[in-house]
């Protein structure tokens, strides 16, 4: 009986973590792609960090890759 | 890999593309067992059901604490000795550490309205939390108006190991003055006062929420990198138009 009265308070914590857990790996991922794609299209742009200009294989590309 | 070449943001980058994976698939299995611990956990012989909101509960307001933690220790990194990944990591932990703070708020409040009869006190412990979730939103809200990632960086340092103080008050709060909230029961001298029916569930839960952190922070953190990188390459694009 008692475990049924509280039920409302417990599945609300259990959707409230579920809700903001949710919304953190959202907003990560969301971020990821969307910096990934600003920075492709500047990098098509011919725009290059100095330090990336001179490495053959700069962490984007990597990026890019593991993605 | 020597720890001082993280320091380096694209050797960082390579590290974290390689690991975000592992420790996601980590994660996701630390939540399997900790939610099956958890489910299976027994009641409370005085909270009855409502003890499961505690497996949700304490692991949200460790992460809340572990993610300022965090900050203060890039904050240092920062106006100390100007590491190069310090500021990324505390402009990375603020958002995680606001969202479980604000998470421990909701689940402290949810379980204390069948338990104590309110959802909200302002006692020491309830109060200091809800300053911490206020400190967050105002490095959160230095980061989003100063546009100078190193001049933001710098202000937010000072605010977050201001704030730090926070910590210990958070802590000890329950010792300290007569609260509602109840006095530690996992660390503490003498060992824990929880059943290990109970106990095992919950240290399993942190576990994966920590792991949690670990992943989020990780990803936040190449992100924020990747960032910096877009606004080098539009300054550039801005200066070669003019």
């Amino acid at each position: 009986m008692e475990a049924i009265n509280h039920l409302p308070f417990i599945v609300g914590s259990y959707v409230a973590a579920f809700a903001v857990v949710a919304g953190l790996i959202g907003w990560v991922m969301i971020d990821f792609r969307t910096q990934r794609r600003a920075l492709a299209q500047l990098e098509m742009r011919g725009l290059a960090r100095r330090s990336a200009a001179v490495r053959p294989k700069g962490p984007m590309t990597e990026a890019n890759e593991k993605a | 890999m020597a720890l001082a070449d993280l320091a380096n943001p694209s050797r960082f980058l390579g590290l974290a593309n390689r690991t975000i994976p592992w420790l996601g698939g980590l994660t996701v299995i630390a939540f399997a067992f900790g939610l099956n611990q958890a489910m299976g956990a027994p009641d409370d012989y005085q909270q009855g059901a409502t003890v499961k909101i505690m497996f949700l509960h304490v692991p949200s307001a460790w992460l809340g604490m572990l993610a300022w933690g965090v900050m203060s220790i890039a904050a240092l990194g920062t106006l100390v000795w100007r590491h190069p990944l310090a500021d990324v990591a505390a402009k990375a932990a603020a958002p995680i550490g606001a969202a479980f703070t604000l998470l421990c708020l909701i689940t402290g409040s949810l379980w204390g309205r069948p338990e104590w009869g309110t959802y909200w006190v302002w006692d020491a412990r309830l109060t200091s939390e809800l300053v911490l979730f206020l400190l967050y939103l105002g490095v959160i809200a230095v980061w989003r108006t100063v546009e100078d990632p190193s001049r933001a960086a710098r202000a937010a340092a000072i605010l977050t190991l201001v704030g730090a103080i926070d910590l210990p008050i958070i802590k000890f709060s329950v010792d300290w003055w007569n609260t509602l909230h109840q006095s530690a029961s996992v660390f503490r001298m003498g060992g824990p006062t929880i059943y290990p029916t109970i106990l095992i569930p919950l240290l399993a839960m942190t576990l994966a929420f920590t792991l949690l952190f670990a992943t989020l922070q990780l990803a936040a953190m190449r992100n924020e990198i990747l960032r910096r990188r877009v606004r080098t390459l539009r300054l550039m694009q801005a200066s070669a138009v003019s």
